[in-house]
């Protein structure tokens, strides 16, 4: 599969080049830009960012690896991070994991069969005063309980009809 | 109680013209009056202390920066925030940007740096176009960029730039901050060199955090003087306390330096849901020594106070735990974060994190005897001080000290009848995200 960026995404990843002397530093929001016109982060992604950036492809890969938001397999189309951390465990964010791997009926790290979710038990976004929460591709659902997780779902479903 | 210095309660602040009709952008025009040396040392009589978590002075920090080496120079803004229990900085990104960018402004002109990045994590992707906006609004009135030269009539301009993290705690670390800016994996660097001589790039580098910048320009303001009288005279100003947990009204209140943590917990954030007494306060994110709730009386927030308690004051992030609270589960969470965010470069930290861990889930399952308590503070021990960055320190205070502290209620998951045979596999989670065998390289 070859994969190259789109004439749009050319121009965000040279307007990001040009906030640094360097080329390399563009490497983050260059991967954030393939990660979003191709789902996920693969071999070729990260070969035509090595080739536009001018560095090794190992280096690519290793900041591909080494940072979590960099999907390296297709994810949902709505991803669900939930938070089990100290603030977030202490306010139920552990049974609210429970309660949508259930819901889903997947994994963590899977997706369901029709697509549309993906489930990933994350560290402290941030939202301790809102705990328990839930990110839902980086929108921040807080003060969750049970019955809103259900309802948000539910929703993210029927948008999705 | 509350006191608004980095987040006055003004409606719409986030909106330039809003900043700007309530005295928005007079600071960095009085502060380019003055010399770079009169900031700094303005900045350093006010008794401003890094609000990042180590709490060194801010002026004296920007005295370390050189003059007339006719190299570029660098800021570098820590909006990082991945330590659990801390949520800050968010507050600012979304009610009061333009303070941040005023602060940076005047940070910039102080230590003679061009350029000034403000790292946030990508997690944070909301709020990093909230400061887009902000810094948008900015450039297109000639407050930022090139402009300034017109704006201000003088010869000292500045660009900021935001980078967008991606997922690990450890880049707000300020060396693999300055990494992860140069396009590397986020490690943290050895020191010395110190950031001042030889940072992003090799060039001389000044990295503060989002709040204690957004200090700046009230300190310019209104003098150095005014704002050491507030709160304690050793930490003076206000502090952003965030706190989460077992309480009614869980949030970010801005209180003086000083304010009675037992005032925040009972008048700001509404008690202890069912009036539960209170185990355990971790008083400034996961990482600083957890106090016991019967020893909070008369407990002050600030940094020399909490040192004399035997915790610190840390990010501020307040997290409460009531008296039903399973310790040996939160400490678990708390380890598995370090294991999991360690970036794998020194063996104690690698390893340690990843044995502790280990312990802590038989500890958690009482599957473990009182040895494997003395074993965890051992390995604590012996990751503490011996690490490259203070990473390791963050993931053996929380042990050392919550064993130690606690011990009364760890004893109560162990059991001298357990017999352990488990198999030894520990390593490095930050190098196991993908398997490498589904990479080709050729
Ligand atoms: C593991 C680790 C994580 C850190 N995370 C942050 C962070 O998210 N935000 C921050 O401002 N400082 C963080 N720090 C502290 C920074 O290294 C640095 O001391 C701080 O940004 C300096 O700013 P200040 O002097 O204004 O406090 C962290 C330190 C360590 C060791
Ligand atoms: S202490 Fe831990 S996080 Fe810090 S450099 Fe060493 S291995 Fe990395
Ligand atoms: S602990 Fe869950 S957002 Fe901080």
């Amino acid at each position: 599969m070859s994969f190259k960026f789109s004439e749009e995404n050319l121009q965000k990843i040279n307007k990001s080049i040009a906030k640094y002397p360097y080329k390399k530093s563009a490497v983050m929001d260059a991967l954030y830009i393939g990660q979003e016109q191709n789902g996920y982060i693969t071999e070729e992604v990260m070969q035509e960012i090595a080739k536009i950036l001018e560095i090794p492809l190992t280096d690519v890969l290793g900041v591909a690896t080494f940072y979590t938001m960099y999907h390296k397999k297709p994810v949902g189309k709505y991803h669900l991070q939930v938070c089990t951390n100290v603030s977030c465990m202490l306010r139920g964010g552990v049974e609210l994991l429970k309660q949508l791997k259930d819901e889903l009926k997947i994994e963590e790290g899977e997706v369901t069969p029709d697509g549309l979710f993906s489930i990933e038990e994350v560290e402290c976004m941030g939202a301790c005063g809102g705990a328990p929460m839930m990110s839902v591709n980086y929108e921040y659902k807080e003060n969750l309980t049970p019955e809103k997780l259900k309802v948000i779902i539910n929703e993210l479903r029927n948008n999705s009809k | 109680m509350e006191y608004n210095i980095v987040l006055p309660k003004i409606k719409d602040l986030h909106l330039i013209d809003v900043y700007i009709q309530n005295g928005g952008y007079e600071a960095i025009k009085k502060a380019l009056q003055m010399s770079p040396d009169d900031v700094i040392e303005e900045v350093k009589k006010s008794g401003l202390r890094g609000r990042g978590g180590a709490g060194f002075s801010t002026g004296l920090k920007w005295s370390f920066m050189p003059k007339n080496d006719g190299k570029p120079h660098y800021l570098c803004i820590n909006g990082d925030e991945s330590e659990p229990g801390s949520f800050k900085d968010r507050q600012i990104f979304e009610y009061n940007p333009h303070q941040l960018i005023e602060g940076i402004l005047i940070a910039c002109y102080a230590i003679r740096a061009q350029k000034s990045y403000i790292y946030i994590r990508g997690e944070y992707r909301n709020w990093i176009q909230m400061v887009q906006k902000a810094l948008d609004d900015a450039y297109e009135k000639g407050f930022v960029g090139e402009k300034m030269k017109e704006t201000f009539g003088t010869e000292f301009y500045c660009d900021i730039y935001i980078h967008k993290g991606a997922g690990a705690y450890i880049c707000g670390e300020e060396s693999a901050l300055m990494n992860s800016i140069e396009g590397k994996r986020g490690y943290p660097r050895v020191k010395p060199p110190f950031p001042a001589q030889y940072g992003l790039w090799g060039y001389p580098t000044t990295i503060n955090n989002v709040e204690t910048i957004t200090n700046v320009p009230a300190i310019i303001k209104n003098g150095a003087e005014w704002f050491s009288k507030i709160g304690e005279p050793t930490h003076p100003g206000t502090i952003l306390v965030g706190i989460s947990g077992h309480v009614n009204k869980p949030g970010v209140y801005e209180v003086p330096t000083g304010t009675l943590l037992t005032d925040i917990i009972y008048k700001l954030a509404g008690g202890v849901p069912n009036n539960k007494k209170i185990k355990c306060v971790i008083p400034g994110g996961s990482s600083m020594p957890p106090i016991r709730g019967d020893q909070l009386e008369g407990l002050k927030m600030d940094a020399e106070s909490l040192k004399k308690a035997g915790s610190a004051i840390g990010t501020a992030g307040v997290m409460v735990m009531d008296e039903d609270t399973n310790l040996s589960k939160v400490l678990l969470r708390i380890t598995h974060f370090y294991h999991h965010e360690s970036c794998g470069q020194c063996t104690p930290c690698r390893e340690g994190t990843g044995w502790m861990e280990k312990v802590l889930k038989r500890v958690a399952n009482k599957k473990a005897t009182k040895k494997d308590l003395d074993l965890l503070v051992d390995v604590a021990n012996n990751i503490e001080g011996r690490t490259i960055c203070a990473l390791g320190d963050a993931a053996a205070w929380p042990v050392k000290f919550m064993i130690e502290r606690f011990r009364d209620d760890f004893e109560k998951y162990v059991s001298e009848e357990v017999v352990i045979n488990v198999p030894n596999k520990v390593h490095s989670m930050r190098n196991t995200v993908i398997p490498l065998s589904e990479i080709k390289i050729k």
